[in-house]
């Protein structure tokens, strides 16, 4: 059966299947103009089985990918102008970020099951962003990669300032002209490339790399450029000031997309650009990568002890656990990059559930204060017990899909540098300390806020939300091994690239 | 030397188009002055027509190789059959705009088309000189009818005001044109582009060249509207009706753009080490003044004017790189951005209330709940002028960066990215107070004319339509190896 669905263009089917669902909305409001409330369902209804069977093609993707093949595979090309080129391939780097993508989408739309505001638009943006972040991680162009990755902040942009909190318009001008300003360099440093090797084609600048190399001082340059875009997207210290806000202000769902895929495109781009074609660079600044991670994991986790914010708390969680996607990416060996790979996957499940965890009690009370709250556990026993064991993944205890990521991420990092191994492993106790303080001001005591009386627990969508993620972590957590397996060619072909060309 | 009368018989058939607007122009005129104001409306749409027409009949009859006419005063070549295209069907299009405009607020004097013609003649005339002669009318003709149309509602102050200054100023770049024109001739012996680049071969010219060239670039940048000539350009958009603006804002452009081309890389192709310091420096303060000074705009139109003036910084740097891909990437970049620019404007003019279009950043607010097909189309389109992916805007902004890193200009390609990144921020306000803001009084329903027009516009801006970026690479690519 996998040899009938091989011929399918696959990955074209699932980057444009969420962009055709946008357009048959598009069209349909042109069509019936009104805005009543069977409307707004009508669209809800369209949507989710929009990004079901998104989920689903990308499954049979899965299916006909063959993870034991090193290099690029469904591969599809259509020549474009000026030499670049439509052209999509996966491995299974990608190919594990794209089953992400499309596995939490479905659950981000259940999520925004509640918002009442422009329905259509939002459903619209949505399905727009889970094309643009399926694109980056699929395409095999540079040129086509910078248009995914550039072109996903328009939704993104629009999504934080429309439906966000208070300060969504600072926090949505915030992260569009921070992320763009870190891009526009690397669109400088991409054209030098091409301009350099004549091609656009990921595989062959990577193999020109290998082969010939880029000029070891021009690859200082071109990996600070491309740095300067991933080290914002990632987000790393001291350039993470944007993921606050725009986390604070988003709405739910698209924190969850926030946190546990554009953060991702960062940890991606360093993975595919800066290892392998820049090797030589990413070496000389090795030192610097891991002083950089080991402030974010502390510093960002101290941070996050003294948030007020739910919100805010996670999203200074999120930028120490990416520490620890730089510490391993950087480290360079095997287990490093099979870490870091790991560790992605497992804080966009972490991330992306804690945040729905405060969608959940915020969609009832309307704020995410950590002093409004407590003793959750009294009236919300169910709820008590999903957010306890996502709080203890992100923990990294040991059973949950945090654990295995950090351990190896350290691993790798122990083997470079012991240094820079202890004080990520600081960061471990500190993040305990943290999330277990937020689970206890939140959850456990009895209620002192009479407003809380009447919170009602998981809702039958809620549960369905939830469901999934918390599948998902466990079988992560007890059976790492199905997605090392899986993942091992693509860290092999990244390692030896990196440790081939270092001296 | 062919005889006159023969060069002239010759060369008539290959000026099909010029022939065409001048004919409408005139007998338009007669036409009008009888009829007055009855005849707007379908003097307009004849105008249309014939613009559209001269577009085709351009495109129809564009030749394999240069042919000279009018004794080598002007020329049918690649470059120039791009540039009367773009101008053409954009002047067409604001000229349906603008019909459409004041046919609605009662305005219909029938002068309108002819004036556009006529600048559109004065265009074509630029983009296909040859000599110093043509090209000097070329301009002539094409700003005196800008003059007038600037002073289009001469009731009003403001419109008067825009009119005497763009006169008074642009007077003065024409002054500086022809003082520079005198120079070169004087240095070169001629004022034939072909044989001033032959006596620049030869070695003529030193400073009194220099002079003179650096003279003749101050004042086409004047025209189109670089920094630091770019002071007229604000008041003039802010002072013209809207529908001039646009027009203004689309194909003159072209045509300055075109003629720099021509400019630099016919006549003074041996002096590229010298020219393009200058041309550096306009783009460079282009991009940089265009983005900063519209941030604290909030008049809609003066802020469209800082962006035309950095965008044209962005096609000074294409120009700059040199032959190889230099006025290939600037001829890209504008196909790109016409549209965009367009059809914002035919946004603006389609946002009315109680009969005046959109005025300031204000008037926009909350048009996402109001009408979010409008607000849809908007943000495709501002995105794409600000060169945001996948919009068409970027691929014109990545051709340009392209030509200028390949030409080893990369602090220049640097400077204009984070140009870009300022620009982006005012472009934004404009988003966000279309999305994020609570809703302004309602708006008037939009006409066809400027729906149809806001469409295609948005349409061209879109990824898909790019997808057909091949052929007008290979278009613009052809074009300019004829020509150069």
């Amino acid at each position: 059966m996998s040899e009938f669905f091989a011929a399918w263009p696959l990955l074209s089917i699932v980057t444009f299947l969420p962009a055709a669902g946008a357009l048959l909305i598009l069209l349909s409001r042109g069509a019936l103009q009104g805005e009543n409330a069977g409307y707004d369902n009508g669209v809800r209804w369209l949507t989710l089985p929009v990004t079901i069977l998104t989920f689903i093609a990308s499954l049979l993707a899965f299916v006909v990918f063959d993870p034991s093949i090193e290099g690029y595979q469904l591969v599809e090309n259509l020549p474009w102008a000026f030499g670049f080129a439509y052209r999509l391939g996966v491995d299974s780097l990608s190919m594990t970020l794209i089953l992400l993508t499309t596995f939490l989408t479905p659950l981000c739309i259940l999520a925004s099951w509640g918002i009442e505001k422009q329905v259509a638009s939002y459903m619209v943006l949505f399905l727009l962003l889970e094309t643009l972040m399926i694109g980056v991680f699929c395409t095999q162009d540079i040129i086509l990669f910078y248009l995914f990755f550039e072109g996903g902040l328009i939704p993104m942009f629009i999504l934080i300032g429309v439906w966000g909190g208070a300060r969504r318009v600072y926090a949505a001008f915030k992260f569009f002209l921070y992320t763009l300003l870190g891009s526009i360099l690397m669109l400088v440093a991409i054209i030098a490339m091409i301009g350099i090797t004549g091609t656009s084609g990921i595989p062959e600048l990577t193999a020109y790399a290998a082969n010939i190399g880029f000029d070891s001082d021009l690859q200082i340059w071109l990996w600070l450029a491309f740095f300067a875009s991933f080290a914002v997207k990632l987000p790393m210290w001291p350039v993470h000031t944007w993921l606050p806000d725009a986390h604070v202000e988003a709405p739910t769902a698209a924190s969850v997309v926030l946190a546990a895929i554009l953060l991702k495109m960062g940890g991606y781009g360093f993975l595919r650009f800066s290892l392998p074609m820049f090797p030589d660079a990413s070496q000389f600044f090795t030192p610097f990568m891991f002083s950089l991670s080991v402030i974010a994991i502390v510093w960002a986790s101290l941070v996050a002890f003294r948030q007020l914010d739910m919100k805010k708390l996670i999203a200074y969680s999120s930028v120490a656990h990416m520490g620890f996607v730089t510490l391993g990416i950087f480290s360079g060996t095997m287990q490093g990059i099979q870490g870091a790979i790991f560790q992605m996957l497992s804080h966009g499940i972490i991330s992306g559930a804690l945040f729905l965890c405060v969608g959940v009690v915020y969609d009832r009370m309307h704020t995410h204060e950590i002093a409004f709250y407590g003793g959750l556990v009294n009236r919300m026993p169910v709820y008590a017990a999903v957010f306890m064991l996502f709080t203890l993944g992100n923990v990294g205890l040991p059973g949950t899909s945090g654990f295995p990521g950090e351990i190896l991420t350290m691993l790798g990092a122990f083997q470079i540098n012991a240094w820079a191994a202890a004080g990520a492993a600081l960061g471990v106790v500190l993040s305990a300390a943290y999330a277990l303080t937020l689970y206890r001001k939140v959850a456990l005591g009895n209620i002192e806020n009479a407003k809380l009386t009447g919170i009602a627990d998981l809702n039958g969508r809620e549960w369905l939300t939830f469901a999934p993620l918390v599948i998902a972590t466990l079988i992560m957590g007890f059976a790492p091994a199905f997605v090392f397996d899986f993942t091992n060619s693509s860290a092999e072909a990244i390692a030896a690239a990196y440790t081939g060309a270092a001296p | 030397m062919i005889a006159p009368m023969r060069d002239l018989a010759a060369s008539l058939p290959h000026a099909r188009p010029e022939l065409l607007l001048a004919a409408f122009a005139l007998i338009a005129i007669i036409l009008g002055a009888w009829s007055s104001e009855r005849a707007f409306g379908w003097l307009s749409t004849l105008g249309v027509a014939a613009l559209g027409g001269a577009g085709v009949l351009a495109i129809g009859y564009a030749p394999v190789a240069p042919v000279d006419i009018f004794q080598g005063a002007m020329v049918i070549d690649g470059v120039g059959v791009f540039a009367k295209a773009l101008i053409a069907f954009s002047a067409a299009a604001t000229l349906a705009l603008g019909a459409d405009h004041f046919m609605r607020t009662g305005d219909r004097r029938f002068e309108f088309p002819v004036l556009i013609a006529l600048a559109v003649l004065g265009m074509f005339v630029m983009v296909s000189s040859q000599d110093l002669i043509s090209l000097y009318l070329g301009v002539e003709l094409q700003s005196l009818s800008a003059y007038v149309l600037a002073a289009w509602r001469r009731d009003d102050s403001n419109s008067s005001e825009a009119g005497l200054k763009y006169f008074v100023l642009s007077a003065i770049s024409s002054g500086l044109l022809l003082f520079g024109s005198s120079f070169v001739y004087g240095f070169t012996g001629s004022v034939r582009f072909d044989a001033i680049a032959a006596a620049i071969g030869e070695g003529a010219g030193g400073v009194g060249l220099m002079f003179g060239l650096v003279l003749m670039l101050c004042a086409l940048g004047f025209k189109m509207s670089a920094a630091p000539f770019h002071m007229w350009t604000p008041d003039v958009y802010e002072g013209a009706p809207t529908p001039v603006t646009a027009f203004f804002a689309a194909a003159p452009k072209v045509a300055a753009t075109a003629l720099m081309a021509r400019v630099l890389y016919e006549p003074f192709a041996g002096l590229e080490d010298q020219w393009r310091q200058v041309v550096m420096a306009l783009a460079a303060i282009s991009m940089v003044w265009g983005s900063l000074a519209a941030l604290l705009q909030t008049n809609l139109k003066r802020l469209m004017a800082y962006s035309s003036i950095g965008n044209m910084g962005f096609v000074l740097m294409g120009l700059a790189s040199g032959p190889e891909q230099g006025p290939v990437s600037a001829l890209i970049y504008m196909a790109l951005y016409l549209p965009a620019n367009i059809g914002i404007f035919a946004l603006i003019l389609a946002m009315r209330r109680d009969g005046a279009p959109a005025e300031t950043v204000a008037d926009l607010a909350g048009l996402a709940q109001r009408r979010a097909w409008m607000a849809g189309l908007f943000t495709m389109l501002l995105f794409s002028i600000a060169g945001v992916p996948p919009f068409a805007g970027f691929i014109g902004k990545l051709v340009v960066f392209r030509a200028a890193i390949d030409a080893g200009l990369v602090w220049l390609a640097i400077v204009g990215g984070l140009a870009a990144v300022v620009a982006a921020a005012y472009y934004l306000r404009l988003l966000a107070s279309i999305w994020f803001s609570a809703p302004a009084p309602e708006l008037q329903s939009a006409s066809g004319a400027i729906a149809l027009t806001a469409v295609l516009a948005a349409g061209l801006s879109f990824p898909v339509l790019v997808l057909a970026l091949g052929v007008l690479q290979e278009w613009a690519e052809t074009a300019v190896r004829m020509s150069f």
